[in-house]
């Protein structure tokens, strides 16, 4: 059995897609943990974005429920209104973005707003949030979800947040103008998407974990990229970070 | 000058009638006006729209209580828990009744409120394009941009009745200071036909002038002041006192069934007669754990002549 858990390499594998001196759309739970990570680690100048109005560069040493509490106004390097954080997205100032969702389908849209028919939800989820903003305007984004097939359907009944919609050109073609998603973050592995045909594919795959269990908790058959590569396990000081900040594991316990 | 201070009951009963439309936690996780929002269900306010980015534990409880028949929202739910079993049980099952829901991002709902500011029919917007946002909210439709043709969505104007603002601190006349993530504040008070502010203090005007930079809204649409320390409770308040995370997991465990739900409000809402009360019975040990452990002021700014 491994030391860490699905969760913590999870943020950890979120945290290596941030580049240094990146501007980013944190959102909360997880990618907050991981942008943290990020900022400690191989990327101290990656500067955040948040919804509710916050500009942040300084790291925040304790664990965030929200991005409105305390600890994350105070040393701002912007503290202000959601239209202009907003603005920079629209404009294409963010390099990246994080959602979660309840779906995410092989073309990499995700859904967080009706389980079922939306006039007459199975399940009535929170719904978008930035999620929709993230998706259509950050230069890509990554989604971080939990592997099984329900969450992985072939085709998301509600579109949220888009990512490639039907594949290829399409976000060209509806007039959107962020990259999309380059990552799904999951319990088994990493997925990415084909350059062409905007197709989900197995990219690397957690320690641990088989190609058919990936394949059985999928809901389309999925493609495995050339260049499957096991995903690389947490470095110790990486899993220190994470555990000193969610120190009663409230995220990745 | 035009003192506008009154109770929150006052404050509820003279200027949110059944049917308004009223924005509420237009900061986001902060300042969300809790202890309006538990006058209005006091006071049994029906038929209401509730406009919000996102609303935290505030909106399910109005909705539980069944206060509220429209919302307008980009995400409701229990921030730190999840899902709101409320919410959840009005669009699923029709309890207490069914809700209509208009579907929003942060982004779409801010250009809503500010082409209401305005005073434009709607703002263009590429948030939404390609999602089924506008299928499920038909009010966003897919336009070709009159420049070049290329697809936008036109966000409609949101004008409501009323925005309540929980802030830090107001002046009789309803000046308000506010500080930290503003959300959608601003751009809520202008949108609105009139304002009602929260405040965890009440100070001379001349408090509020000396940095006239940090005031959020034009004070002649504000029409009552209503002091309520720990009105904001358990959202955080910077400057007084943070969240209370605890608080929106007990609310989550509390509000799973209709009956725990009764049960919850009930203890915190029904039986008590306003935010004092509440607050007491939180106890001053729990009051204590939320308020600050260390004070960050400001520098000073100089607006000398």
């Amino acid at each position: 059995m491994p030391d860490y858990t699905p969760q913590e390499l999870m943020v950890i594998a979120a945290a290596r897609e941030v580049r240094d001196g990146e501007v980013v759309f944190v959102g909360m739970r997880l990618p907050l943990l991981a942008f943290a990570l990020a900022k400690r680690t191989h990327a101290p100048n990656a500067a955040g974005l948040f919804e509710n109005g916050i500009l942040r560069d300084r790291p925040i040493d304790e664990l965030l429920m929200t991005m409105s509490d305390p600890p994350n106004v105070s040393g701002a390097s912007w503290c202000t209104s959601l239209l202009n954080v907003m603005a920079l997205l629209h404009r294409g100032s963010a390099d990246l973005g994080f959602i979660g969702g309840a779906e995410v389908d092989r073309f990499g849209n995700v859904n967080s707003s009706y389980v079922g028919n939306s006039r007459a939800p199975r399940v009535k989820l929170p719904g978008s949030g930035g999620a929709c903003d993230i998706a259509s305007h950050a230069g890509r984004f990554i989604a971080i979800i939990e592997h099984d097939r329900r969450r992985l359907p072939e085709r998301v009944s509600y579109v949220t947040s888009p990512g490639y919609g039907s594949g290829g050109d399409w976000r060209r073609r509806v007039g959107l103008r962020g990259g999309g998603p380059s990552a799904v973050i999951t319990t088994l592995g990493v997925l990415g998407f084909d350059a062409e045909t905007k197709e989900a594919e197995l990219r690397s795959i957690h320690p641990g974990v088989a190609l058919d269990d990936v394949r059985a908790n999928t809901g389309w058959p999925l493609r495995v990229s050339g260049s499957l590569a096991p995903t690389p396990p947490p470095a110790r000081d990486e899993l220190e970070i994470v555990r000193a900040l969610d120190k009663d594991g409230i995220w990745t316990r | 000058m035009v003192d506008k201070r009154m109770s929150l009951r006052e404050a509820i009963a003279r200027f949110v009638s059944d049917g308004d439309t009223v924005a509420m936690g237009a900061a986001l996780e902060g300042l969300i006006p809790f202890a309006a929002g538990h006058e209005l269900i006091r006071q049994r306010r029906r038929g209401l729209t509730f406009i919000g980015p996102i609303s935290d534990a505030l909106l399910d409880q109005l909705v539980g209580a069944g206060c509220v028949s429209k919302v307008v929202v980009a995400w409701a739910g229990n921030v730190s828990e999840g899902l709101g079993h409320n919410y959840r049980r009005a669009a699923e099952a029709g309890i207490p009744h069914r809700i209509q829901i208009e579907d929003h991002t942060n982004l779409t709902l801010a250009l809503g409120l500010l082409a209401g500011a305005l005073g434009v029919p709607y703002i263009p917007s590429r948030s939404g394009l390609g999602s089924d946002l506008p299928a499920s909210n038909p009010t966003l439709r897919v336009i070709a941009s009159p420049l070049d043709g290329q697809p936008l969505i036109a966000v409609p104007a949101i004008q409501p009745d009323v925005a309540v603002l929980h802030v830090q601190r107001a002046d009789a006349e309803g000046r308000a200071h506010c500080w930290g993530a503003l959300g959608v504040t601003n751009e809520a008070g202008l949108a609105s036909r009139r304002i009602i502010l929260t405040a965890e203090e009440i100070v001379p005007g001349d408090v509020i002038l000396s940095d006239p930079n940090r005031i959020i809204a034009p004070h002649f649409k504000v029409v009552a002041v209503a002091h309520a320390p720990g009105g904001a409770h358990p959202s955080p308040a910077q400057g007084y006192y943070g969240r209370d995370h605890a608080f929106f997991g007990e609310y989550h465990r509390r509000s799973r069934t209709p009956d725990d739900f009764a049960a919850w409000l009930d203890e915190w809402v029904l039986r008590l007669p306003d935010r004092a009360a509440y607050v007491e019975r939180l106890g001053a040990e729990r009051w204590q754990s939320l308020t600050l452990r260390d004070h960050r002021f400001a520098a000073t700014v100089d607006y000398g002549l």
